[in-house]
């Protein structure tokens, strides 16, 4: 596997050059990123399609606009984060320069999921760019489409040296991971996470982990559900619930479980149609494991809505299990399916007791009327964001970090956050070289007087 | 495992949500404000006992800089912890959207022995103002202010939240198998490693400072005088055992002969002709560190200092001159009062060196000409940069005080120690209402619904105007 060090060797090579450092070349090469999905844009939504059954303006508003929206935003204000940060001085410092310069880190490693796979990548290859850094991409193998895409168009548009993409599994990641990077952002599962972290910690590698966990949705009696079923409808069967911030699970009393049920049937009817299956909106599960992993969830199960697949396919209806206990097997790990189940509590107190008795979250969810509730709510628990009377939307707003806590991840990025996650703050503290009376109360010989003032 | 009580019992304070309310943690660090003020002699003592450092030196790093962590805290504390409100897109324009600053839950602080108060009580500012609840392992090496603060912060702390568990290489591993939500280290790049690599374990996040060698060029266009002055104060303050002093000097052949005699006057100046009856001059910590930084003793050759007195673990303020990189010296930090001089041909030499090595917590330049400095700052890369002085950007508590690579992982000082232990959480609160905004997301998806997704989403650079 000489090959992973050739490659990384090479980026760090290109690195040493500078040649990613001047503004300019970072802009020219967001630029041509830009150009890149502009001009591919019929491949890049083929090979969506082919990984995950993704219809055409479904993965044009979920995967492309965010890229563009991110690369518009970085062209425009990389000028401004880049500059220098001059910072507050205190008496001892009051002639001299004193500023945070923001560096690149060097060669960061961008390791993608499947769910996502464009985006995924996209998003941190564009802010460790903007944050002038060499970055070897490696795309999840598991969307093979998507994989082979980006493997041939990157090189298209970018510096070949600067950006390598990566291909391959467990092995050739393995490998990867004992190359040093000076910055790893990973997305995927926790138990991968770890590994990542502990071959990071080999070369103390600071790491942006986003993993996953169970998103919770707490929805309370006094709000409208029909709007809230909506809402949740949307975040949780989009991309077949293969979405790591979908809300995983619904917390509710159980007096108005069954509404939930009968408006989330009516939106699923609004949304797919009758035949879910023949839906150009509706994905498919991204393999036969992931397929069979959630079918195991349903075991025991009551089946309010839904539950009809088709193994052929990797086809999961839009399902709804009610009464489910908290010990049961669906409520265990993250689902990552088109599978809801219903948890009934009896109150918000209980809702947040049994949200905190689990591992932090990548996003928390609470639907109410009463704003003080959802302030409750939010002050009770921790996840790494929030949506309150909606899902999934803290994550389009740039201006958030987006990222975990716990479980669900460390660091964060988007917008400025990606700038500064793949960037070195550096503090710089610039005197004059004369001027050297006021020095002169620190030097010994120290005495009481001294001490005193 | 010997620890499981007590990282259990703090969780569960820290489940009870008492370290949350500001006035609780303003009392806290009013406690620990009161703790530096009483205890103020016995502090003293102990660093003294461990560090044989002058009382002078103590009181500045131990008492003083602490004092001003905690003053800044506390003035600041309330604007801290405010919801950071952020700016919206079209989409979310009549949202609340905020971050808000959450403690990450039990922390541990890893403290190392240099300045044995002061890297507990920087680092726990900042976690209690954060709203966590701290374990502090403070460094058995020195063991005095081990005592010391084991024995006495139980008395100003809230127990329930706050404990200090004591111990060595054996204490702290099984310390570490558990779980914590966040751990800050200071010390070693190999012990960062072994810290880094237990946390993977639990995906527990850390900020970990380290050290290096770090570099300090000097021109040929300076002052001699002041930048002798300035190295001198910087390379044996603490008898030289501070992350952040100037390891090693790079100069040409023509300013280690100027500078030698400089450095000399400097060290006369500030310790006397004879540095051992000096009562500002420091000791080594311990007979294992003494037999190792008197081994870097045969590098080069020894032009100024180079006596030792094992009994008193006294090294003299060294400087070595014409060292070699193969020298022992070089091989590794020093971490004691020797200053190797190592002659370069130019600054594009000294710059190459610097950049061939691991990169370092701070790099030092010293020129009358800022070109040179801003040469040396824009061409290599380290945790901080100072030019024309020594340790005073660690000093500034605004500017963030960190390493990078070997050299350490995250920052803190003033606000970045908040923002070290404080779990940033995006939140979006939105309205019931106006649900027709959002019918264009829903499937089933059709053009025109896209179109007005691009047209509400869309970044659109300045400039570009959209006049039919």
């Amino acid at each position: 596997m000489e090959r992973m060090q050739q490659v990384v060797g090479r980026a760090r090579a290109a690195f040493n050059t500078g040649r990613s450092r001047p503004l300019e070349f970072r802009i020219q090469q967001l630029k041509a990123l830009e150009r890149m999905v502009q001009e591919r844009e019929k491949e890049i939504l083929a090979a969506l399609k082919a990984d995950l059954h993704k219809g055409e303006p479904n993965a044009y508003s979920h995967e492309i606009l965010g890229v563009l929206g991110e690369l518009a935003l970085v062209k425009e204000k990389l000028p401004s984060w880049a500059a220098p940060q001059h910072v507050k001085k205190n008496l001892m410092t009051l002639r001299d320069e004193a500023y945070i310069n923001y560096e690149p880190l060097g060669v960061v490693l961008v390791i993608g999921a499947w769910n996502y796979p464009f985006v995924l990548v996209m998003q941190p290859l564009i802010g460790a760019i903007a944050a002038g850094n060499a970055v070897v991409v490696k795309p999840s193998e598991v969307s093979e489409n998507t994989a082979k895409m980006i493997a041939d168009l990157l090189p298209q548009y970018l510096d070949r040296e600067l950006y390598p993409v990566v291909t391959g599994g467990v092995p050739e990641t393995t490998e990867l991971l004992t190359q040093r990077f000076d910055h790893i952002l990973y997305t995927g599962n926790s138990a991968v996470g770890k590994i990542v972290m502990a071959a990071a910690a080999k070369h103390l590698t600071p790491v942006t982990l986003e993993l996953g966990g169970k998103s919770p949705c707490y929805i309370d009696k006094d709000c409208d559900l029909a709007v809230a079923c909506r809402r949740i409808a949307w975040g949780k069967y989009m991309n077949c619930g293969q979405t790591c911030i979908a809300p995983d699970y619904i917390l509710c009393d159980p007096s108005i479980q069954g509404q939930v049920v009968e408006n989330i049937k009516a939106t699923l009817q609004e949304f797919y149609g009758e035949d879910v299956k023949s839906s150009p909106d509706y994905e498919r599960i991204i393999n036969k494991r992931h397929f069979k992993r959630i079918l195991g969830l349903l075991e025991g199960q009551k089946i309010a809505h839904g539950g009809e697949t088709d193994e052929a396919s990797c086809f999961i209806a839009p399902t709804i299990l009610t009464d489910v206990s908290p010990e049961s097997k669906v409520m265990e790990e993250e689902i990552f399916g088109p599978v809801l189940p219903i948890v009934t509590v009896k109150s918000v107190e209980e809702a947040i007791e049994l949200i905190n008795s689990r591992e932090k979250p990548l996003a928390l969810y609470v639907f109410s009327n009463n704003k003080q509730l959802i302030k409750r709510v939010i002050s009770e628990t921790s996840s790494g964001g929030v949506t309150g009377n909606d899902v999934i939307m803290h994550f389009f707003l740039s201006t958030l970090p987006f990222g975990g806590v716990g479980h669900s991840g460390m660091g964060a990025y988007h917008g400025k956050h990606s700038f500064e996650t793949f960037s070195h703050r550096r503090s710089c503290l610039i005197k004059d070289l004369k001027m050297e009376g006021t020095n002169k109360m620190r030097y010994p010989p120290g005495s009481q007087k001294k001490v005193d003032l | 495992n010997p620890f499981a009580g007590l990282v259990s019992h703090l969780r569960a304070s820290w489940l009870s949500g008492k370290t949350r309310p500001m006035e609780y943690r303003v009392a806290q660090l009013e406690a620990l404000g009161r703790f530096l003020d009483e205890k103020k002699q016995e502090i003293l003592e102990a660093t003294e006992l461990d560090m044989g450092n002058p009382s002078f030196e103590a009181y500045f790093t131990e008492i003083l800089l602490c004092k001003n962590e905690l003053n800044v805290t506390l003035n600041n504390l309330s604007s801290w912890m405010k919801d950071e409100h952020v700016d919206k897109n079209l989409v979310t324009q009549l949202d609340s959207a905020f971050i808000r600053k959450e403690p990450y839950g039990v922390v541990l602080l890893m403290a190392p022995w240099n300045y044995p108060i002061h890297l507990i009580l920087v680092p726990l500012i900042g976690a209690i103002a954060a709203g966590n609840c701290v374990i502090v392992k403070p460094s058995e090496i020195s063991k005095n202010t081990e005592s010391l603060v084991a024995e006495l912060l139980s008395c100003y702390l809230d127990n329930d939240c706050f404990a200090v568990v004591t111990g060595g290489v054996q204490e702290t591993t099984r310390l570490l198998e558990n779980k914590f939500d966040y751990i800050f280290f200071t010390g070693s790049p190999s012990v960062g490693r072994v810290v880094m690599t237990a946390a993977a374990k639990h995906l527990t996040p850390v900020t970990v400072e380290l050290g290096g060698k770090n570099p300090c060029y000097v021109s040929d266009t300076c002052d001699v005088h002041n930048v002798a002055r300035r190295v001198v104060w910087g390379r044996f303050f603490n008898a030289g055992q501070t992350c952040n002093a100037p390891d090693y000097l790079l100069c040409t052949l023509e300013m280690q002969e100027k500078l030698m005699p400089a450095l000399r006057e400097a060290i006369t100046e500030f310790f006397g002709p004879n540095p051992q009856e000096s009562p500002d001059f420091g000791r080594i910590v311990d007979d294992k560190q003494f037999r190792r930084v008197r081994a870097l003793l045969c590098s080069g050759r020894v032009a100024i200092g180079g006596q030792t007195d094992e009994a008193e673990r006294y090294i003299a303020p060294t400087v070595l001159a014409d060292v070699l990189p193969s020298d022992p010296a070089m091989q590794e930090e020093i971490f004691g009062p020797i200053l190797p001089i190592v002659v370069v041909a130019n600054m594009d030499e000294a710059i190459d060196f610097i950049n061939a090595r691991q990169r370092p917590l701070v790099v030092y330049a010293f020129s009358c000409d800022s070109k040179v400095v801003n040469q040396v700052l824009e061409r290599t890369s380290s945790g901080g940069f100072c030019g024309n002085d020594t340790l005073m950007q660690g000093m500034l508590s605004s500017l963030p005080f960190g390493g990078i690579g070997n050299s350490g992982l995250g920052k803190y000082h003033g606000k970045f120690t908040f923002d070290t232990f404080s779990h940033q959480r995006g939140c979006l609160h939105r309205n019931m209402g106006l649900e027709t905004l959002n019918a264009p997301r829903y499937p089933p998806y059709t053009q025109q619904k896209l179109g007005l997704i691009t047209a509400t989403c869309e970044v659109k650079r300045r400039g570009t105007c959209t006049l039919l």
